[in-house]
């Protein structure tokens, strides 16, 4: 049953990878890839588990981190086209 | 009483796996949603919603069928993790498109939406 978690995750990951191909807008596939990084943190553990190996959790831990950051990272570049300005409006200048 | 909590013992591993069924199938529910609905919000919505509900039903089975504490803790802080920083990374998409000038779907538009094709 827990194979079946497995696959029922891939299917999803898969699914999802429609909307991140054609989507209309670059939110869309923000979103998408989004998405599809939580359930890869998903597959992970559960992969750990179908092969007997929990071990997998650390780095299903790091993938979370990282998609997360990525995510922000890649909206405030869709908003500035830069990565040199502050976040928040109220902040000091950011050098260009 | 210590035949009852045997049988709760033994049987864990099988409700944790069924848990975990149970948050996959959430997952296609939602990715459905995504590819079916017209609109950012909407999509987003459906994304957002069932990332969490999946996530943590698949969590509290993996928790189920964790051998020991190390394992049960790393879980509880991915749990943590996603919790307060699935909201905010969908806060962040939403406000992005906001402020791109994508309006939301409404009232005629969505009728008129739906006369073509939905992809």
């Amino acid at each position: 049953m827990i194979g079946a978690a497995a696959l029922a995750f891939v299917v999803a990951i898969a699914l999802m990878l429609i909307r991140a191909l054609r989507g209309p807008t670059l939110y869309d596939r923000a979103l998408a890839v989004n998405s599809i990084g939580t359930k890869i943190v998903l597959l992970l553990g559960v992969l750990g588990f179908v092969t007997g190996r929990p071990d997998f959790l650390d780095i299903s831990l790091l993938y979370a981190l990282i998609n997360f950051v990525a995510t922000i990272a890649v909206l405030k570049f869709f908003r500035y086209r830069s990565f040199g300005v502050p976040l928040s409006p109220g902040g000091e200048e950011g050098s260009k | 009483m210590t035949d009852l909590l045997d049988l709760i013992g033994r049987s864990l591993p099988a409700i944790g796996a069924a848990l975990c069924l149970t948050g996959g199938l959430l997952a296609i529910i939602g990715t459905v949603g995504v590819l079916r609905f017209p609109d950012v919000y909407t999509r987003l919505h459906a994304a957002s919603v069932t990332d969490t509900s999946a996530m943590t039903v698949a969590i509290i089975g993996m928790v189920m069928m964790s051998p020991d504490w190390l394992v049960a803790f790393k879980l509880v802080a991915i749990w943590t993790f996603f919790f307060l920083t699935g909201p905010a990374s969908s806060h962040a998409l939403a406000n992005a498109a906001h402020v791109a000038g994508i309006k939301p779907l409404t009232g005629k538009s969505l009728k008129h939406e739906t006369q073509g094709d939905l992809s």
